[in-house]
């Protein structure tokens, strides 16, 4: 590599405007919940995020979420597949609406998903005969962090297939695969990096996620009650030591998400780059 | 989340003019699609056609009696005073921090990335959070801010603060792949040609990012106006004062007054729908634009 001098201008303006913002707007404010935290002893802090009511939280959000991303897995997958190798009527539109969840307002996706599924909604009214409740149960949890994640895996796994050498799945063929070994031996083994960020991606939006679960949820404590909704709660109620030490405890998790899925993503680029 | 090329597919589609060999059969491809089709009816669809008819359900006359009373306009107004001044600031930034990021090599690069995408990553309910531990009664500079008669959380800046924050990464986002791609050559031909700093950046480099840009606000806007988690912590909820849309619609959901909150919610529906719409002909105008640049190449 040389080490040529790079002559454009702006580089001290610009890289320091981006520090001072990004300091003011991001990383003093974040930095504040570690400090308050440390009001509290060792002791204190694991008595706060240790009590049942809020361990029974982290379990309503984190299987929910893990479910939610795991539908969105599948159903995104297929989506992406037929999105990018079929014809149909529509699919345009089908294709922008796949976006709808990030466009769409989450208190709007709230109440209309509560509207929808409680026991009189469109649909709703026709699972209640077979048993199933959806509204103000930890299964409408899930279909609010299913709608809401519902893009990052078709997002992500719709580039690889499109980049997707035709001759490979050629030549599997004329090698006598039939299209089940050529998707499971060919095709999965590209798309599948693609497919876990996707779902790491559905799974970190889900378990920050607010407006969208507290409508449909029910909220009862230790049943359908979100983490997002204990620090609400808790802080309504002017305990900020506690609702900061369960924030804590969130963001601690979402920072290692966050570099899990950027080291995903580096390596995705690695692998598709290394391919072409 | 960044700009994809359409035209890709397209020529894939020719170049595979799909042989049996390397297709499904047809009762696979239909299930397949129908499979699709029922999965994003019942999360996708039905829950936004609900939100119109729901809005309609007592008639014109009551949806739009809903969207003129006082506490809706002053919702509405609040919603746009917070959008017009998060976009412009955080657009700004996402262009200085592309700047810098693209064109220049220096040591913690990638961990000024991920600091970037941050925000992403917390918790719109922490966001709020945060910012009440500064600004609020017992924060770092609550008490400073009472003597001076300064009101943030609870109030306006509170706000367009926690609005700034959860939209912070958008244009960044967008911007900086696309101007890594773009390389710095042209950059270097206006600056032997005497262009200043300035010149270069309003005349060169906006001008050949002007989609990603566009598409970075689109989306930057659409999240700032909708917003719930980050600003209804920070609001204080206070009616025709400190409520934007989202939390207006929150409080009527609340009051049982169904009908009025879903009328409401329709505006917010129609602001995504026209999100959508400008998201994908921003997309197809950049497919355009880059078949047209190959053309010229060839």
């Amino acid at each position: 590599m040389t080490t040529r001098k790079n002559v454009l201008p702006g580089f001290n303006l610009s890289l320091g405007y981006t520090i001072f913002y990004l300091s003011l707007i991001v990383l003093i404010p974040l930095s504040a919940a570690f400090i308050k935290t440390t009001e509290l002893s060792l002791h204190e802090f694991w008595a706060v995020v240790s009590t049942p009511r809020v361990v029974a939280s982290y379990k309503l959000t984190f299987g929910a979420s893990f479910i939610a991303a795991l539908i969105n897995a599948v159903f995104g997958l297929l989506t992406a597949w037929v999105l990018v190798r079929y014809t149909f009527p529509g699919k345009k539109i089908i294709d922008a609406l796949v976006d709808l969840p990030f466009a769409l307002p989450t208190a709007v996706a709230g109440i209309a998903l509560t509207a929808v599924y409680s026991n009189n909604g469109w649909i709703g009214s026709w699972l209640e005969p077979h048993g199933i409740k959806v509204a103000f149960t930890p299964l409408g949890v899930v279909v609010a962090l299913t709608f809401i994640g519902l893009p990052f895996v078709v997002r992500t796994v719709q580039p690889v297939l499109e980049d997707l050498e035709a001759e490979t799945e050629e030549a599997a063929a004329s090698l006598g695969a039939n299209r089940w070994q050529t998707f499971y031996k060919i095709i999965f083994p590209a798309v599948w990096p693609a497919l876990l960020t996707g779902f790491a991606l559905a799974f970190a939006r889900a378990i920050g996620e607010y407006g969208s679960v507290i409508f449909i949820a029910g909220n009862m404590p230790m049943v359908s009650e979100i983490t997002p909704l204990i620090i609400i709660t808790k802080l309504e109620q002017y305990d900020y030591a506690g609702a900061t030490a369960v924030a804590v405890v969130m963001l601690v998790i979402s920072f290692i998400l966050l570099f899990a899925i950027n080291g995903l993503q580096w390596w995705l680029s690695r692998r598709n780059g290394s391919a072409l | 989340m960044s700009i994809k090329v359409p035209s890709q597919y397209s020529s894939y589609q020719a170049k595979v003019a799909r042989s049996r060999a390397t297709s499904e059969s047809l009762w696979v491809r239909w299930s397949f699609i129908a499979i699709m089709l029922a999965f994003l009816t019942l999360f996708l669809i039905v829950p936004l056609v609900a939100v119109f008819t729901e809005g309609l359900r007592k008639g014109f006359d009551a949806y739009l009696a809903a969207l003129i009373d006082p506490d809706a306009l002053s919702s509405i107004k609040l919603t746009l005073i917070a959008a017009s001044i998060a976009v412009p600031l955080n657009l700004v930034f996402g262009v200085a921090a592309a700047w810098a990021i693209a064109k220049f090599e220096f040591r913690g690069k990638s961990i000024l990335i991920t600091l970037i995408d941050l925000p992403f990553a917390v918790s719109p309910v922490i966001a709020g959070l945060i910012y009440v531990l500064i600004f609020g009664l017992q924060g770092w500079v609550g008490s400073s801010l009472i003597d001076n008669d300064i009101k943030v959380i609870f109030a306006i800046p509170g706000i367009v603060l926690a609005t700034i924050f959860v939209t912070f990464p958008f244009v960044a986002r967008e911007l900086i792949p696309l101007m890594q791609a773009q390389g710095k050559e042209e950059e270097e031909a206006g600056l032997v040609l005497g262009a200043s700093g300035w010149q270069i950046l309003w005349r060169i480099t906006l001008p050949n990012v002007k989609w990603g840009l566009l598409y970075g606000v689109i989306l930057t806007n659409a999240r700032a106006m909708g917003e719930f988690g980050a600003v209804s912590v920070v609001s204080g909820h206070i009616r025709g004062m400190t409520n934007t849309m989202p939390l207006h619609v929150e409080i009527l959901y609340n009051e049982y007054n169904y009908a009025a909150a879903f009328a409401v919610a329709s505006l917010l529906a129609i602001l995504a729908l026209v999100t959508l719409v400008l998201k994908s002909l921003v997309e197809w105008q950049s497919a355009r634009s880059a078949i047209q640049n190959e053309q010229n190449f060839s």
